[in-house]
């Protein structure tokens, strides 16, 4: 990515449920008032709060890159933390290893993954157990 | 049709945000679980939800729903009245189930859409 990106990063808190969602509630108002056209919006704003929530229920520490080209909308999302050990698993929809606390909440219904891939033009995913899992997300504009 | 126009016919009390009554609704939405919610609910659609912690303030701002109902007479949680006030987020809240509430909203929008000569 290269001349007139707009670059913006967020820290994540793990375990933070009163503040989840402020980042991906950011990014959708940067967006906007960049003036990107609403159901782009809404697609990244669906990735954005997967990934968000991803950070705060399981990982100790993340951080989201947001970056903008007149091309594309990207995120870029790493997170310090147990990581996952059967991505194609997590990748299925309605897995979830979320705990009966979360899913009392309405968390962990298994579609956190299964969303930002559908909402993507390019999803990628790495992660190492024990150390913590990396996204790449981006909506062609 | 606005906010007020279902409010008036449902047994609901307004918890936070009363002066967007006038928020036009274009259809609704059950779910208790987030990330259904996050992934199928539209824009202006009313969410009627028994979740009641702060965290449906995200989803619905995320959405820009027109408003949030908690059946069964739930009640919000401190944080979430909070969350709501900063948000402009209007919260509702209803003795009835959720089955009941989208029985009665559903019947009004269509009922709606019927007298507007849509078929």
């Amino acid at each position: 990515m290269n001349g007139g990106t707009f670059r913006r990063e967020f820290e994540v808190t793990g375990g933070d449920f009163y503040n989840a969602g402020r980042v991906s509630t950011e990014i959708k108002e940067i967006l906007r008032q960049i003036g990107i056209a609403a159901p782009k919006i809404r697609r990244i704003a669906i990735a954005a709060y997967e990934a968000e929530m991803n950070i705060v229920m399981y990982a100790r520490s993340g951080m989201v890159i947001l970056q903008v080209t007149p091309e594309i909308v990207r995120l870029d999302v790493s997170d310090v933390g147990p990581g996952i050990e059967n991505i194609e698993l997590a990748m299925q929809e309605g897995y979830s290893t979320a705990s009966e606390e979360m899913r009392a909440l309405g968390f962990g219904a298994g579609m956190g993954l299964p969303n930002i891939k559908k909402n993507a033009d390019r999803f990628e995913i790495r992660s190492e157990v024990g150390k913590g899992t990396t996204l790449e997300i981006e909506v062609n504009l | 049709m606005k906010l007020s126009e279902i409010l008036q016919q449902l047994d609901a009390a307004v918890c936070t945000h009363p002066e967007r009554a006038d928020t036009e609704v274009t259809g609704g939405y059950c779910g208790d679980l987030l990330s259904d919610v996050i992934a199928n609910a539209q824009a202006g659609q009313v969410w009627v939800t028994i979740q009641v912690h702060s965290n449906i303030v995200a989803v619905a701002a995320l959405k820009d729903l027109a408003a949030v109902i908690l059946a069964n007479g739930r009640k919000p949680q401190e944080d979430t009245l909070r969350k709501a006030q900063e948000q402009n987020v209007t919260l509702l809240t209803s003795p009835m189930t959720s089955f009941e509430l989208a029985g009665k909203i559903y019947t009004m929008i269509a009922h709606l859409d019927l007298g507007s000569g849509c078929r």
